[in-house]
């Protein structure tokens, strides 16, 4: 009898305390390589894909344009729009857009301001080329056409 | 003293520390995106002044690499039909590193080449609808309006990639290594200059045409 009894004494729970700073371990890893949605897009992206990538050097001189099909099929058409913020504009609109990115930095920077293209790989090169043709009427001419790494 | 007290050690209890933890984490999960800003840059030409005509096109015509595409999506490279993009990276590094008819500059440029360059040169041979020298080379992009984006994706990709070749060889690395140079450390900024001295990245992208053919 004695001898079941002892052997009931060990204790069966799992020590948990180390759960906690596994989670957060994890917690820190998102809260550091992600970064914050600013804008809701409503064009569909899908990215091309390219073996030739460079980063963006800095990021604060960077603008976004979205280029591509509205998901909203029945509300805004199906041909490809621009997106930037939070609006769809025109192609003549893009200067305005430029310039009031432009003023968000300060003189010296004004210059190397960058505009990334995101642009779905279903759109036609028509849109596109409108957007830098406006693009080097306002003088933002450091393009960077976001895409994919291809795994080949 | 205290023989009395031997009460076990005092504990806060932490077992909902995990749960706390993973409604911040489902939350960062949820409303972020991973940074994924890497892309082809691109430095456009710049707004032609109303003031000033037009420049004279000086350059000879076997020094343009010209690549154009209709809204097909079919390509016409040095005015013959292409069907396998890939291939146009082993063109355009043939075209840049000719040395048909080297200048000065040329000839001093092709000896400080790396021995695996310049047989890479004498290999191919020279040939006379190619460049000069790659100083003088420019590749030329045309694309239709009609011409689909990820195309123009492709082909943009495969003419940075046969100059990224060329300026990686050059200081014996890959074209991964040489894009990987952080421009912000001078020891790498003076390989990535030394790599591109005298090999201007030279790629005009041409108007589309207004109409869609």
């Amino acid at each position: 009898m004695s001898k079941f009894k002892k052997s009931s004494n060990t204790s069966q729970e799992i020590p948990t305390a180390a759960l906690p700073d596994i989670i957060f371990m994890l917690l820190f890893f998102f809260m550091v390589t992600t970064v914050l949605r600013e804008t809701s897009i409503m064009v569909e992206q899908k990215l091309p894909k390219s073996t030739q990538l460079s980063k963006l050097e800095r990021k604060s001189l960077v603008s976004y344009i979205y280029i591509g099909k509205p998901k909203q099929v029945d509300v805004y058409g199906e041909q490809p729009k621009i997106q930037v913020n939070d609006v769809f504009i025109e192609p003549s609109d893009i200067v305005r857009f430029v310039n009031q990115e432009k003023d968000k930095l300060s003189e010296v920077e004004r210059d190397q301001i960058t505009m990334s293209m995101k642009v779905d790989i279903d759109a036609k090169m028509g849109i596109v080329s409108d957007v830098q043709q406006e693009l080097r009427e306002a003088n933002a001419r450091k393009v960077l056409y976001s895409s994919l790494k291809r795994l080949d | 003293m205290a023989k009395g007290k031997n009460r076990p050690a005092a504990e806060v209890n932490s077992g909902s520390m995990a749960d706390i933890a993973f409604l911040l984490l489902i939350f960062f999960l949820v409303t972020t995106t991973i940074a994924n800003d890497k892309g082809i840059a691109m430095l456009l030409p710049p707004k032609p002044d109303p003031n000033e005509p037009p420049p004279e096109v000086t350059k000879n015509d076997r020094n343009i690499f010209k690549i154009q595409a209709n809204s097909l999506d079919k390509l016409l490279v040095e005015d013959e039909p292409l069907t396998d993009v890939s291939a146009l990276k082993d063109m355009i590094k043939d075209f840049v590193l000719n040395f048909r008819n080297p200048s000065i500059e040329g000839k001093e440029l092709y000896n400080s080449l790396p021995a695996t360059l310049r047989s890479h040169v004498q290999s191919k041979g020279k040939r006379e609808d190619y460049s000069d020298e790659p100083g003088e080379a420019v590749v030329s992009f045309k694309a239709d309006r009609g011409t689909s984006y990820e195309l123009y994706m492709r082909v943009l990709d495969q003419i940075n990639a046969a100059y990224n070749e060329i300026y990686g060889q050059r200081i014996g690395m890959s074209a991964e290594e040489f894009l990987e140079l952080d421009k912000s450390d001078p020891e790498q900024k003076a390989l990535y200059q030394q790599a591109r001295e005298g090999i201007p990245r030279a790629i005009s992208i041409a108007e589309p045409n207004k109409i869609g053919g």
